[in-house]
Parts: structure tokens; C-alpha cells; sequence
């Protein structure tokens, strides 16, 4: 009997591993089934012409940019080239690209597709959004502004080798990993129509648009990363709405969906869907940007007690529903340059009152606030507001418009505040820039921030060769932002993927959870996709 | 009849017209431009100097009358401009996205038809009794249910519950994916045609001369055949024309939450992105097909009752 139950146990012991290696072990071949969930149709399948975070969805299988996101240490590394070099003064990194890097009409990529991509991405005329990361290169601007037609900081060593010259010490991985600076065939993009049908160097071929319902792509067998993709076909589905994309998801009809809070209470508290969560704080800050010609809010003690009078953790967990991290300063948690011991500004009314009395307003004042629609970080936010600011005798007006007239009106000036969400990741120095005194408006210093401590601290920051030393002063300077409050810290965007339990490989990407590096994805036997 | 169409067809030509230049003032009031839209989220940090020329590139900074002049010229051979968002011809854009539009509204309207129009008569033939009853009460159900609501409750039952049929997407174009779309936005004009059906069948047998032609002996099937049906269908044709024509418009809804790759969804996108080409673009398709279909069915009146004449 003893000898039986060894036996069973032996047995139960060499499946339960096998099992678990099966697991474990990516299977080739499937199909993935990814979501595009923000809007219902893609914009352009030219990463360089779209600013849509939805659209790099699909460029993230096609396409490829000189530096990735590693998502498991949370940094950019080389993905074209195989290896660079900085130069002492820290301003010109000379790159080894790949020489295995095959475009999906079989050239291979040299150094020449890399300058012509960069060139095409200053185009002044187009506003591509790559533009902000590509003007780090020496003679960029001159490019954007008519002045010059080559980028002069980048020169071709030979097909493989690549020398580029910033204007300053950055680190490039920040600048070149996005989607919006993905390198193109030239020969591909100037035959016209190239946003239908996109070629790239990713590893997956595009095969076929249903514009406002899906991309098909294909396993690109020339891939330079070897044994990858592991599937032969992904499929990304535009799905705008979050009821549809439920039932769809439910009905094991797509692999990954986008929560929204009402949906993340429900998927948390169902003991199957439960299982299938990956949660990540993404690079977004959400705020109430003030502005300070609003004569109130160029005091800073208006702005500090408007930090104080709300209890954000409250309107956080009732109505964000916990999808979202406390806002402790500019800066997200991901960021290098983030300060793990800042502490948030605490719900204190009676500070608030006072701080308002000092600055001359015991009885308050009155604002019209600009919103948009968005439950996250909008009206329904707003109406929350509105209470806690009355009690320290602030009277709120919200003025609801749509998100286009929101960016607008920020853009312009034309408010006394407004909520939004901003993009505030990876590189600190670059996302600090937005409250630069010589950053305009239209280019993201929507409050007009302008304090000459705050500019020496990034100046010297960008003078810094050292990183730790460049990440001590940026600390700085965030830390002179949660001062200065040109902003209520309202919340971090929590993002919340929910897959099914046949899919494997998913990244918990900060920079945008929808971003998906599609070759480390694979699907095992039991899903229903073939 | 030809004389007829020729007539109607130059109807359409100032209609059209109209159209166009109402469509092209409102979108030069609306707020917001492509250029703030291309901003969202602060992806997209752009130096002054690149939004003007953008601006000018594209035109937004020109006088409203030298833009509409400049739109209305291209319009008028058949040039519906660039798209600010894709930089590619507008007529390209819809293009793609014209064919399964149709094919959805006219699924939604094949379904409307073949179950409102029976209802109707059904209703008609027997007021009062239990189908009557339940057919109105259908019909008043059917208009008042948002296609959104009622789109998620076709996905959750014959989808989710019943596994027959798929919750969204074109799929391969086949008709598996169009079922549950066509009938979210069918259900509507359907519970308006049981209604004017029933209503117009009953007009047309309380009339005199059907009381006429029972009191000379007529079998209530040959009423029904020879006077009901002709007289009553007047009616019902033109609850049909409207719907038809209007549904390509209706269909935004239906098309967003079932991914369904029509007009309607790029009308959506286009409006966000403030593409106003390609917004110009879309509403001018709809209205096209609006007036398309409403002269087709001017010239059934004709085919159906030869009295009928159009001065």
C-alpha cells in the first residue's frame, strides 16, 4: 500500500511539473487578440503622424524605434543598435546598429533609414509628435523651422555605425523608445499611402485594416530577435466602449481588455476575472492646473490651500473607485527622480482657511474651472470638489467642454483653471521642462510656472554629467513644485489590463499598459483562437 | 417618370448646396482645433512656431469666405479636400468605410421591414385582440430603447448567454457579425413601421369605398388585396424612405459599440480630432444618401399610384 501511494505520488509529482513547464515554456504558434480601447478607429498607422497612445498599440507589433522599454527594470534599453558610446562630454553617443534588422519588404536597415526617419519626424510643416523628442539633436530646430534640411547633429560613420550629437546631457533611451520616432523605409513612405499600409522592422507584418474594426498582422520570420514572435497572428480590436469590450471579454472573444473603474470594482471582486489583473502606475499625473493671471492664484498660499481644503484620498477611493495612486508632486513614482518619502499635502481645512486669510481672502473667492467630461478626471471629480472647497469659502464654477476645447483653451490661456491628464513619464528632466519659464504654453507649461529657482535647478540639471547627481537636483525641483503648487496633485493613473488566463508575456508597461512589446506574448493550447 | 426623376434630381443640386455651406459655417464656429487635438494627454508638445505654420498650411487662419470659396470650388468636382489626421483624400477615408455602412443600414432596414410591416397588418386586420395588444406594445417599446442599451443586451443574450452568434467586429464581412448590429439598429424603425402600418391599414378600411366594395360582396381577402394593401403602402413607403434615408446617420451608435467599421465610427473620431474635412465629409454623405433615397422613393409613389404627379 505504502509502495502504491509513493507511486501516486511520484506520478502526481512528474505531471504536476511537466504541467507547470507547459506553462511556463512559450508555445508557438495562436493568435493574440489585443484591444484598442480609447477611441473607434485607429489614426494612422504612420507612428510618425499620430500623437494617439491607441495607435501604438498596433505600431508596437510593426514597427520599432532605436531604444525599447524594458519593462521588467523599468528603463529604455537598445533595440536597433547593439551597442553605443557616449563621448566625454556626454553630448555624442555613436551607435552599432543591428545589421540583422530586416524591414518587412526584406531590405535591411542601415544608418541612413535612421537619419532619413529622424529628418522626416522634423518636418515643420506636419507637427509630428516625435518632434519633441527628436529636437534633443543638434540642428533639429533648424530642420523644423525651415532653416537647414539635414539634421546636422547626425552623421552616417558607415551602414552600421551612427553618430549623433545632442544639444544636451540626456540620456537618448528616454528620447528614441517611443513609438512616434519608430524608424521607416524611406522608399516605403515616399511611395504614398504608407499610413494603410505600414511597413516596419517589427515582429509582426502587417496584413490587413478594417478601418473602425480591427489590424491584422502576421509572424515577420525575419525578426531579429531570435525564436520571436512566438505567435503566428495578433489581432488588435477596436473597442471604444467598455460595456462591449466586457460582454466580449466575458465571451472569451478577445484576450486583453482595458478597465475602467466601474469595471475594475467588478473584475476584483469576481473570484475567476479576479485572477486575470495586471495593474501598473502609469506615467500620467492628473491634475487642476491653475492659472496664475487669475489674480488668486499667483498667490502661492491660494494654491496650497486648495491642496489642503480637498480629501483627495477620499474622492480617490469613492469615486476613482482605487484606481488611482495619490498625486504627491509632479513627478510619478516609475520616475528616477522621484522622492520616496514626500508625503501629500494632508486634507486640513482649517490650514486652508488660514492660508487664505493670509493672503487676503478670509471670505474666499470665486473661479470658473474648465472640465471635461472623463470620469477619472473630470466633471464627476469636479462635483466632488465642490463641496470640500466651499466649506473653506471658495465658491467653484465648473465649466464643462470637451476634451479638444479643454486642450485648447489650456493652450491658449483662457481659463482661470482646468483638470486634465497629463503625460508626465519617463525622462523627469524632460517632463519638469513643462513648468520651465521658457517653455510656452502650446509646448506644455500651461501654468505659466515661471520661478528663476525652479529654472536654475533644471539648468544645472541638464549641465549635470552625473545621473545621480542630475536625478538629486531634479528631486529638487520637483520638490520645489510640491512647494510652489502650481497644481492640486490629484492622482497617478492606475491602469488596469485584464487578460485571460491562456495569454502569457504580458508587460506591466508605465509608459502606456496598452503598449505591448507583441514578440514576448505568447498563447497556450487553450485558448479558443487558432 | 423620366421627366419626373429630372425634376428631382435638380432638387437635390440646391439642396446640396445648402447643405454644404451650413455644414462648412458651423464647423468654422466650433472650438477647438486639430491642432489642440493633437495634444491630448500632452503627448504632443509643439513649438509655436510649427502650430502656426500648420495653421496656415492647412488654411485655418484664411477668412471663413476665402475658406468656404476655396471648399465649395473643390467640392463642386467632387474633391472633398485632404484629412488633417491621416493626410490623405477624404474621399478615400469614406470610401473604405461606405460599403459596410450600407450593408448594416440595409440589414436594419430588410429587418425593420419584414417584421414591422407584417406586425403592422397583423395589428390592423385584428384591433383589439392579444396580437394588436402586444404589437403596439412592442412598437412603443421598440421606439423608446436606446440603440446603445438595447445593442449591449443583443450582445449579452445571443453572444454571451446563448453563444450564437459573435458580440462584435466585421469579422470577414459575412453575415454571422451583422445579425446583432442590423437588428440594435433596426428595432427602432421597425416599432415605427408596425405602428404607421397598423395606423394606415386601419385609415384605409374604415374608408368609404372599402365599405363600398364589402357591401357589393367583395371577400374581405380581395379587400384586403386590392384596396388595403395599395393604399395603405403610400403610407408605409414613405415611413420607409425616411428611415432608410436617416438611418446612415442613426447608424453612429450602433457602428461605435459594435465596431463596426462604417461612416459613422470615422464621423465619431473625426469630430474628436476636429478633422473638419473629413467631419465635412461624412455629413455630406449622409445627407447625400438622405436625398438619394427619398427621390427613389417619390418615384415608388409614382409606380405604386399613377394619380400621384409632382409638379
Amino acid at each position: 500500500m505504502r509502495r502504491l501511494v509513493r507511486l501516486a505520488a511520484i506520478v502526481f509529482a512528474v505531471f504536476g511539473v511537466a504541467a507547470a513547464q507547459a506553462q511556463d515554456t512559450p508555445r508557438r504558434g495562436g493568435t493574440i487578440r489585443m484591444t484598442a480601447p480609447y477611441a473607434a478607429s485607429f489614426g494612422s498607422l504612420d507612428p510618425h503622424a499620430t500623437p494617439r497612445a491607441q495607435d501604438d498599440i498596433v505600431g508596437k507589433a510593426l514597427q520599432r524605434s532605436l531604444y525599447s522599454w524594458d519593462t521588467a527594470n523599468n528603463k529604455p534599453v537598445l533595440e536597433l543598435a547593439k551597442s553605443v558610446s557616449a563621448s566625454p562630454d556626454g553630448l555624442t553617443y555613436t551607435y552599432k546598429l543591428r545589421d540583422d534588422a530586416y524591414f518587412h519588404n526584406g531590405r535591411k536597415m542601415t544608418a541612413d533609414d535612421v537619419i532619413w526617419s529622424y529628418n522626416r519626424i522634423m518636418d515643420g510643416s506636419k507637427g509630428f509628435p516625435g518632434a519633441r523628442y527628436v529636437r534633443i539633436i543638434k540642428g533639429a530646430v533648424e530642420v523644423e523651422k525651415g532653416q537647414a534640411k539635414e539634421i546636422s547633429g547626425l552623421k552616417k560613420i558607415d551602414d552600421f555605425t551612427l553618430e549623433m550629437t545632442l544639444t544636451e546631457r540626456v540620456e537618448p533611451g528616454y528620447y528614441f523608445f517611443a513609438g512616434t520616432t519608430a524608424i521607416l523605409p524611406r522608399e516605403e513612405v515616399e511611395r504614398g499611402n504608407y499610413g494603410a499600409y505600414p511597413v516596419g522592422l517589427g515582429p509582426f507584418k502587417f496584413k490587413e485594416h478594417i478601418p473602425g474594426s480591427r489590424v491584422a498582422a502576421e509572424r515577420w520570420d525575419k525578426f531579429y530577435k531570435p525564436g520571436k514572435p512566438y505567435a503566428d497572428k495578433l489581432e488588435v480590436l477596436i473597442m471604444a466602449e467598455a460595456a462591449a469590450r466586457d460582454v466580449a471579454f466575458r465571451n472569451k472573444e478577445i484576450d486583453t481588455s482595458i478597465l475602467g473603474p466601474a469595471q475594475y470594482v467588478a473584475y476584483r471582486a469576481d473570484p475567476e476575472l479576479s485572477k486575470g489583473i495586471l495593474e501598473v502606475a502609469e506615467m500620467f499625473t492628473r491634475a487642476m492646473q491653475f492659472n496664475p493671471t487669475y489674480k488668486p492664484f499667483a498667490d502661492k498660499r491660494v494654491r496650497q490651500a486648495i491642496n489642503y481644503a480637498i480629501d483627495t484620498n477620499l474622492i480617490i477611493k469613492r469615486l476613482v473607485k482605487d484606481k488611482a495612486y495619490r498625486a504627491v508632486s509632479w513627478l510619478p513614482p516609475s520616475s528616477a527622480a522621484f522622492d520616496k518619502t514626500m508625503q501629500p499635502y494632508p486634507f486640513d481645512p482649517a490650514k486652508a482657511k488660514k492660508l487664505l486669510a493670509d493672503a487676503g481672502y478670509p471670505n474666499g473667492f470665486e473661479f470658473e474651472l474648465s472640465t471635461s467630461q472623463n470620469e477619472s478626471w473630470g466633471l464627476p471629480i469636479v462635483e466632488a470638489i465642490i463641496p470640500y472647497l466651499d466649506k473653506v469659502g471658495i465658491k467653484l464654477k465648473p465649466k464643462l467642454v470637451e476634451v479638444t476645447v479643454l486642450t485648447e483653451i489650456a493652450m491658449k490661456g483662457e481659463h482661470q483653471a482646468f483638470i486634465g491628464s497629463n503625460l508626465t513619464g519617463p525622462d523627469s528632466l524632460a517632463t519638469l521642462r513643462c513648468f520651465y519659464s521658457k517653455t510656452p504654453r502650446t509646448a506644455c507649461n500651461y501654468t505659466s510656472f515661471n520661478n528663476p529657482e525652479f529654472d536654475k535647478l533644471l539648468d544645472a540639471a541638464g549641465e549635470a554629467a552625473d545621473m545621480a547627481k542630475r536625478n538629486d537636483l531634479l528631486r529638487q525641483a520637483n520638490n520645489l513644485l510640491y512647494e510652489e503648487a502650481p497644481v492640486w496633485f490629484f492622482n497617478y493613473n492606475k491602469a488596469v489590463l485584464a487578460y485571460q488566463p491562456w495569454i502569457h508575456g504580458l508587460q506591466a508597461n508605465p509608459t502606456e499598459i496598452t503598449h505591448q512589446y507583441p514578440e514576448n506574448i505568447w498563447v497556450d493550447a487553450t485558448s479558443p483562437a487558432k | 417618370m423620366l421627366p419626373i426623376l429630372a425634376r428631382r434630381v435638380a432638387n437635390i443640386v440646391p439642396t446640396l448646396a445648402a447643405v454644404v455651406a451650413l455644414i462648412f459655417l458651423l464647423f468654422s464656429v466650433l472650438p477647438g482645433s486639430f491642432v489642440s487635438a493633437m495634444n491630448e494627454d500632452g503627448r504632443t508638445a509643439i513649438d509655436p512656431a510649427v502650430m502656426e505654420r500648420m495653421r496656415k498650411e492647412m488654411g485655418l487662419d484664411d477668412p471663413v469666405a476665402t475658406r468656404f470659396a476655396k471648399y465649395v470650388t473643390h467640392v463642386a468636382v467632387g474633391d472633398l479636400g485632404t484629412s488633417f489626421r491621416t493626410r490623405e483624400p477624404v474621399t478615400k477615408l469614406i470610401s473604405a468605410r461606405v460599403w459596410p455602412s450600407l450593408k448594416l443600414v440595409f440589414a436594419a432596414m430588410c429587418f425593420a421591414i419584414a417584421v414591422g410591416v407584417p406586425l403592422g397588418f397583423l395589428a390592423a386586420l385584428k384591433p383589439g385582440s392579444a396580437i394588436d395588444t402586444a404589437s403596439m406594445v412592442g412598437a412603443i417599446s421598440g421606439l423608446s430603447l436606446s440603440q446603445f442599451w438595447l445593442g449591449l443586451m443583443l450582445m449579452y443574450l445571443f453572444a454571451l448567454q446563448l453563444k450564437w452568434l459573435p458580440s462584435f467586429g466585421y469579422g470577414d464581412g459575412g453575415i454571422r457579425h451583422l445579425i446583432l448590429p442590423a437588428v440594435a439598429l433596426g428595432v427602432g424603425p421597425m416599432a415605427l413601421l408596425a405602428r404607421t402600418t397598423r395606423a394606415a391599414v386601419l385609415d384605409v378600411l374604415n374608408a368609404d369605398f372599402v365599405r363600398t366594395a364589402r357591401s357589393k360582396g367583395m371577400t374581405e381577402t380581395r379587400v384586403v388585396e386590392w384596396h388595403v394593401l395599395r393604399n395603405a403602402l403610400v403610407l408605409v413607403i414613405t415611413t420607409i424612405g425616411l428611415q432608410f434615408g436617416s438611418l446612415m446617420g442613426a447608424a453612429v451608435v450602433v457602428e461605435k459599440l459594435f465596431s463596426w467599421p462604417g461612416v459613422g465610427s470615422l464621423l465619431v473620431d473625426s469630430v474628436f480630432q476636429r478633422d473638419i474635412p473629413t467631419v465635412q465629409g461624412c455629413i455630406l454623405l449622409i445627407v447625400t444618401f438622405f436625398l438619394v433615397i427619398n427621390t427613389l422613393i417619390d418615384l415608388a409613389y409614382v409606380a405604386i399610384d399613377p394619380r400621384i404627379r409632382y409638379g
